[in-house]
């Protein structure tokens, strides 16, 4: 049947998925034009501070988005992600930082070739950090995917950890524990980093909702059974944990951009923790949650600052205590993990469905002489359907009949998550 | 035993599966040919799961060869054994159950997938025609099953019987020539099995498969199996007609129980 031109649709129409693909894409690109014109707003009126925690949050995005992929779609428990963000940083530092810096902070060790010759623009700085980091997780991939759950972690926190001493240790290309310094601040923009933000949430939607995507989640499932299915498990796996990798270099490359001065000492193991967090509270399995569980926790983070600079409620008198809003802000984690099992958004992802489905009714209306002879044929191609199935097509019962079928169900997999005006 | 005929779907040819010191599976003999429903039954521990994990690739006998249509799979990858054509359900249900129905039929029918997955992210129009014509396959099998009704229900919300049934939806979803069934009617009560012997002898027919059935049920497997093999301890201890194995002395006292033919009205 496959290769079939005169193939007959019967249970989901490809015009009505084209269809739905379009509106989708339609609602898409004026969400996006929408956040467009919200940036370029809060680019020139946001001070410095409230941008730095805006594209901050963007990172964290790239950042949950992709270990999302990897630990809440294809359910692989990695901790890797500080060492991916770590090889991404260094790589787009020593790529965009100017010559006169390099020849400045380099006091251990001169820089190594071919550093200390390589420059880049910003962007293939970035996408170079990105494709390093996807080397090193293919690399640490080969040996250490054939490991499930907590071993897994165990083993991809120990990679992470081995980046961050092998960076203390060859100063010729890291400059050891001093650090870069003097990174270009290219990041520190509201449209790179949500604009690769934006990409990641695409791209990634995009992988899960496909038909490969579902062995994905197949993994995640039930490895053994997904494997008896036909899934190839080491490439699937590798698929996964290469692609998240990827954009956790790309978020790392941008990190080190915006914060503007790297070391061994930013890529600890909290940084992996943090981004777990975000993953976990907005739910394993969601892309929306966590796309906004990343915004909400760098901006709160910041919110909560004023509690530690000490305050009076009424008689209470609280003094300065450094460190009170991760108290507060545990406390938050705690609730959230409470009353959410299964994090904010559990495995539910945000969709346009609602809005199609309202302007399909409303087209439907307008059409409502049409409509009713529509449903009565409709009504004898249901009674039929599976012996009647090819006689019902030449007449106006077809597209009814189709239409039945996609309307109860039939979406596409991948443009349900389509992008989200971020 | 039958003589091994160059046109058997599946032969197994002297397989031996030994876990250190335990004996799961000795020197055991299996060929089926097209169309045929073979049942395989034993205590227990027997080695029956062990055999379909030799067959489906998840083991790599330690002696013996599995010849699938006339090629050797011997210890191939349980994903390329699916390729091929051989499908399987589990003893203790293993559908994705947090996914719709449709998306377990769906990843059956993935292995079949010839796009990319780069074209699948671009979703480029050969991807795109591809997707349509695997989701209405999927759903037209979800139909022909009486499943459609349940396509986006998480699968581990259904009923036992039809979490059952939607497991070997799954397995039909790679469109094998063989369908190893494990238990199927495990937790069934007697009304449900029957409704199970229905539909299995329906899909042997319907898909043009060969089943082999592990079971303990004695009413399935006497009333659907044209043959049927008893293993007891990684042996084969007799193979034959329902009528035969219940006339075998040693199946009875290994497996049916002394008293089975008196109480039994099969």
């Amino acid at each position: 049947m496959a290769g079939a031109i005169e193939h007959v649709f019967l249970y989901r129409d490809p015009s009505v998925v084209a269809r739905r693909a379009r509106l989708r894409l339609a609602c898409n690109l004026v969400s996006l034009a929408l956040a467009a014109v919200v940036v370029h707003w809060l680019q020139h009126n946001l001070g410095d501070y409230p941008l730095r925690i805006l594209n901050l949050a963007a990172i964290n995005v790239i950042l949950a988005v992709s270990l999302n992929l990897i630990y809440g779609f294809t359910g692989m428990f990695s901790l890797g992600h500080a060492g991916f963000m770590a090889v991404g940083a260094y790589v787009a530092a020593l790529l965009t930082l100017p010559q006169a810096t390099k020849d400045v902070i380099f006091l251990m060790a001169p820089l190594a070739w071919p550093f200390n010759v390589l420059s880049a623009p910003p962007i293939v700085a970035v996408v170079a950090g990105g494709i390093v980091a996807g080397l090193a997780a293919f690399l640490i991939g080969l040996p250490v995917l054939r490991l499930r759950g907590d071993y897994l972690g165990i083993a991809t926190l120990g990679f992470a950890e081995i980046i961050r001493v092998v960076a203390n240790n060859i100063p010729s290309i890291t400059n050891g524990a001093l650090g870069l310094k003097g990174i270009p601040n290219f990041a520190n923009n509201l449209w790179w980093t949500w604009g690769w933000a934006a990409f990641t949430v695409w791209f990634i939607a995009r992988l899960v909702g496909s038909v490969h995507g579902k062995a994905l989640l197949a993994i995640r499932e039930d490895e053994v059974a997904a494997e008896i299915m036909g899934v190839r498990l080491t490439y699937h796996k590798m698929i996964s944990f290469v692609t998240g990798a990827v954009f956790a270099g790309i978020g790392g490359a941008l990190l080190g951009s915006l914060i503007t001065t790297i070391d061994p000492k930013t890529f600890g193991f909290m940084l992996t923790f943090n981004i777990l967090i975000i993953v976990v509270a907005g739910g394993l399995g969601s892309i929306t949650g966590s796309v906004i569980t990343a915004l909400l926790y760098t901006v709160l983070l910041e919110a909560l600052r004023p509690i530690e600079a000490g305050w009076r409620l009424g008689p209470l008198a609280v003094p300065e205590i450094p460190g009170l809003r991760m108290v507060v802000f545990s406390l938050v984690l705690l609730v959230i993990i409470l009353f959410y099992q299964r994090g904010l958004f559990g495995g539910r992802e945000f969709s346009w469905d609602w809005l199609i489905r309202k302007l399909e009714r409303a087209a439907a209306g307008t059409a409502a002489t049409a409509g009713a002879v529509e449903r009565r044929t409709g009504a004898t191609a249901d009674a039929g359907a599976e012996s009647e199935a090819q006689a019902t097509r030449p007449g106006g019962g077809w597209s009814s009949t189709a239409g039945r079928g996609t309307e109860t169900g039939g979406r596409g997999g991948a443009s349900k998550r389509a992008p989200k005006g971020t | 035993m039958r003589a091994l005929a160059a046109t058997d779907v599946l032969r197994l040819d002297h397989i031996t599966m030994r876990f250190g010191g335990l004996l799961a599976v000795s020197d055991c003999n299996l060929a089926m040919a097209r169309g045929e429903l073979v049942g395989l039954i034993g205590p227990n521990g027997a080695g029956k799961t062990t055999v379909f994990n030799v067959i489906t690739g998840v083991y790599k006998p330690t002696s013996g060869r599995v010849l699938f249509e006339g090629r050797d799979i011997t210890g191939m990858r349980p994903d390329l054994v699916c390729g091929l054509g051989i499908a399987r359900t589990f003893q203790n249900i293993r559908l994705m159950k947090s996914l719709s129905v449709v998306d377990n039929v769906l990843i059956g029918h993935r292995v079949h997938m010839r796009s990319s997955l780069g074209s699948a992210v671009l979703r480029l129009p050969g991807y795109v025609r591809e997707e349509n014509l695997l989701y209405e396959e999927s759903l037209k099998l979800l139909d022909d099953l009486g499943l459609l009704k349940y396509k986006d229900t998480p699968a581990g919300s259904l009923p036992y019987g039809e979490q059952r049934r939607v497991e070997i939806a799954r397995a039909l979803a790679t469109r094998p020539r063989i369908l190893l069934l494990d238990e199927p009617a495990a937790g069934m009560n007697p009304y449900e099995s029957q409704m199970l012997v229905k539909f299995i002898r329906d899909v042997l027919t319907r898909f043009n498969l060969t089943i082999l059935l592990i079971e303990h049920d004695m009413s399935v497997i006497m009333e659907v199996c044209d043959r049927i093999m008893v293993l007891d301890h990684g042996e084969t201890i007799a193979e034959g007609t329902a009528a035969e194995i219940q006339a075998n002395p040693r199946v009875i006292e290994a497996y049916l129980g002394v008293g089975y033919k008196h109480a039994g009205n099969y």
